[in-house]
């Protein structure tokens, strides 16, 4: 057993280091949970406003430097919840496409709700698009982890050209060109897969008309 | 799955990332043995000492050392206790409520632990204020602190004076954070946003979108947050999706910057190491071991996804479900073999939806102890720890006193390293079995059967080894989960280090002996299979009767 001045001394010694710390903590406070954001945010807002305020459009593709703008339509960054035969359609979202829930279904790859959802989406995919089941990819019939995902495959994309293209009375090979427009290859050749951006097609079919 | 098109890129990005982590090792791991060793002071750290009441003259003894850790983690858990409960009374709250007094000490303990579990949505709890002056602070000093416990470790074994001094806590803080952590998260928060992470302090505002519906614009000052999240190996998302939300990792590039941050200080600090110690072959020799089973954890994770067994990813084609697309499936497995392999926690993808194979192999990386190569600090001193204890079996083999880096492995030394190996898998052992009997912890499985136990077991895992990661199907919001899961981050950070500030004291108060015929080397390949066999053999002994009713169950099924 410690004698009770070993305590006593114990206690002030912890007493005197935690008065330090808590200086401590508050000159660091204000040092990076202040100054630092501050002039983060103040070079992002100076220098590269666009990308700092969240990489927003207005409806015929241009950008908005900011939320005042008026006219933004969205975020080249977020997934909308596209619905409808003239439009490209966005990956499954187990957020419905609502940026304040952002998220992924969390089901386990033995989930029984998961493999009937997959079945669901399958057949509605295919049947949307007049498809066969076997040819609906992955990703149109899973969930993202964001929920927000604002890319889809190539192969999805392929999938709704017909679609799209009988929809808005355009050819075929115009929309197909469109899709090869917004597509890109994985970054220098080895990072990701493969995508197409289904915000940024589908604001340049609006503006077809 | 083709080799061209899926295979060889897969390879080739680990070894992009590998390269970037080789050109940084040395000038990085000699900046930070300078930084943690040079006696010089500019007239700004010396002001600040002055201003924060410290005498940074002091070199303290392990347990004084100790004291001053606590008591600075101490304010900490009760500073953003504080902010968390007042939020609502406070500036730049976003019109957000404070939180419950669990809720709030889960999240306290869990940012100053260098934890960042996350029971809540960022998006939907927490405003401006509480995420920079309370969760970006955490992350700083949370990994300072870390930090410092490993360099306090080194110096024990550094040191030959005899006398027992370890360093000064209050300086290890300080340049940890203003020279190392401060400086690269500028740095890296700057291309984060050039990506397209956002940077502003606008609040959540409704705008309608190309076909008429309602979609919120989110602001926050989310780059210089994620920075620090990922050097840091904390993991706290800003948005509850983390770093699959493509405002924390917009696309393939930033992704690769946020895994080479989270592995960036872990990976080099064996170089520190070695500096430190002055014999930089125990440096390569400890890298060796952290870096051969880092390798096979993302080539078995990333294999089980592009495999894709199990129901739902051949129902589907492929193990989509909670990847996103432009990270795919190679990409995410390299990120979450990463993060959990280093104790970061943050995520690209749901590891709750991954193959069996795949969840569990990032499951068994946080049960190795978090050390391939571990959180910031934290890998290396796990790592020295378990070093000691392959030393001590070799002593044992051969029948001579164990000797590591000219310091004696006597029984007191032996004892605090055995104790130290068996805190986490008993916080972790304890919390899953009392959760899968009492109702409460029974009532947050979201899936029942094997996965259930899964995801109960890396819950607890994922806190008391201060990962932060989750298999997210657990509703853990709940008072019982927000408790419990907050002493699993409270017990699994401070004891232990605790243990090794102790073993650091011991090991700083023997005089250093010579080398001698009978020593066993441990910078020698031998040395290496003996500590690597010692990681896999003490986790695997502990977890694997767990582990087969869990994700092994779920693998074979």
């Amino acid at each position: 057993m410690p004698s009770t001045t070993t305590t006593a001394r114990g206690a002030v010694a912890f007493a005197r280091h935690t008065l330090s710390g808590l200086q401590m903590l508050i000159a660091f406070t204000v040092v990076l949970g202040l100054l630092y954001p501050v002039a983060v945010t103040a070079v992002g807002q100076l220098a590269m406003p666009w990308q700092a305020n969240g990489s927003l459009v207005r409806a015929d593709g241009s950008r908005a430097e900011g939320r005042e703008d008026g006219e933004v339509v969205g975020s080249l960054l977020m997934a909308q919840g596209f619905e409808g035969p003239e439009w490209f359609h966005p990956r499954p979202s187990a957020a419905d496409y609502d940026t304040l829930a952002s998220g992924g279904s969390n089901l386990g790859p033995e989930s029984p709700e998961l493999v009937a959802a997959i079945e669901e989406r399958r057949a509605s995919v295919a049947a949307d698009n007049g498809v066969p089941v076997s040819a609906v990819p992955a990703d149109a019939v899973t969930a993202s982890s964001s929920g927000l995902d604002p890319h889809i495959s190539p192969a999805y994309a392929r999938l709704q050209v017909e679609r799209v293209a009988s929809a808005r009375g355009l050819p075929v090979e115009q929309v197909e060109a469109l899709v090869r427009e917004h597509s890109a290859a994985r970054a220098l050749g080895v990072l990701g897969d493969p995508r197409v951006h289904v915000l940024s097609l589908n604001l340049e079919l609006d503006a077809l008309g | 799955m083709g080799l061209v098109d899926t295979v060889l890129p897969a390879l080739a990005q680990v070894g992009l990332l590998v390269a970037l982590l080789a050109l940084a090792h040395r000038p990085f791991g000699a900046y930070m043995a300078a930084v943690y060793t040079t006696t010089r002071r500019g007239r700004v750290e010396s002001a600040w000492y002055r201003a924060t009441g410290v005498d940074p003259d002091v070199d303290q003894r392990w347990s004084s050392y100790l004291v001053s850790l606590l008591g600075f983690s101490c304010v900490s858990v009760l500073g953003l206790y504080a902010l968390g409960r007042l939020q609502g009374a406070l500036p730049l709250s976003l019109g957000l409520p404070g939180a419950d007094p669990a809720g709030a000490w889960n999240f306290a303990v869990s940012f100053t632990t260098n934890t960042n579990w996350q029971w809540y949505s960022g998006e939907s709890t927490a405003g401006h204020l509480l995420q920079m002056a309370g969760f970006t602070v955490q992350n700083f000093v949370s990994a300072a602190v870390g930090l410092a416990v490993a360099v306090a470790l080194v110096r024990g074994f550094a040191r030959s004076r005899g006398d027992g001094r370890i360093g000064n806590f209050w300086v290890d803080l300080t340049r940890g954070v203003t020279r190392i952590l401060l400086p690269i998260s500028f740095l890296a928060a700057l291309v984060l946003m050039a990506g397209g992470v956002i940077q502003t302090f606008d609040p959540h505002t409704a705008t309608t979108t190309l076909t008429g519906g309602t979609q919120h614009l989110l602001g926050g000052p989310v780059a210089s947050q994620e920075a620090i999240k990922e050097l840091g190996t904390n993991g706290g998302g800003f948005f509850n999706a983390n770093s699959s939300h493509p405002f924390e990792n917009p696309n393939a590039v930033t992704n690769l910057l946020e895994i080479f941050l989270l592995l960036l200080i872990p990976s080099a600090l064996p170089r520190t190491f070695g500096l430190m110690v002055d014999d930089r072959r125990q440096g390569w020799a400890i890298l060796g071991v952290m870096g051969g089973l880092w390798a096979a954890l993302v080539l078995a994770t990333t294999w089980a996804e592009l495999a894709g067994a199990g129901s739902a990813p051949q129902a589907a084609g492929a193990a989509m479900e909670g990847k996103e697309v432009r990270f795919g499936l190679a990409t995410s497995a390299l990120f979450a073999a990463s993060t959990t392999a280093t104790s970061t926690g943050a995520v690209n993808s749901m590891h709750d939806s991954f193959t069996g194979a795949g969840g569990g192999t990032v499951l068994f990386a946080m049960l190795l102890g978090e050390v391939v190569p571990g959180g910031v600090g934290a890998g290396l001193y796990g790592m020295l720890m378990l070093a000691v204890v392959a030393v001590f079996l070799a002593g044992l083999m051969v029948g001579r006193t164990p000797e590591y880096l000219g310091k004696k492995i006597g029984q007191r030394e032996i004892t605090l390293v055995a104790l130290y190996v068996l805190v986490t898998p008993s916080l972790v052992l304890v919390g899953t079995a009392l959760s899968v009997v009492l109702a409460p912890g029974l009532d947050g499985i979201q899936e029942p059967g094997p996965h259930g136990l899964s995801e109960v077991m890396y819950a607890f895992a994922s806190a008391a080894n201060n990962n932060g990661s989750a298999f997210a199907g657990l509703s853990t919001g709940t008072p019982y989960y927000n408790i419990l899961l907050g002493l699993a981050m409270l017990l699994g950070r401070f004891v232990p280090i605790a243990l090794v500030l102790a073993l650091a004291g011991r090991l700083a108060a023997q005089p250093s002996l010579p080398a001698s015929a009978g020593t066993l080397p441990t910078h020698r390949p031998t040395f290496v299979a003996l500590l690597g066999s010692t990681v896999l053999v003490v986790a695997g002994l502990t977890f694997i009767p767990a582990l087969s009713l869990g994700p092994i169950a779920e693998a074979l099924s």
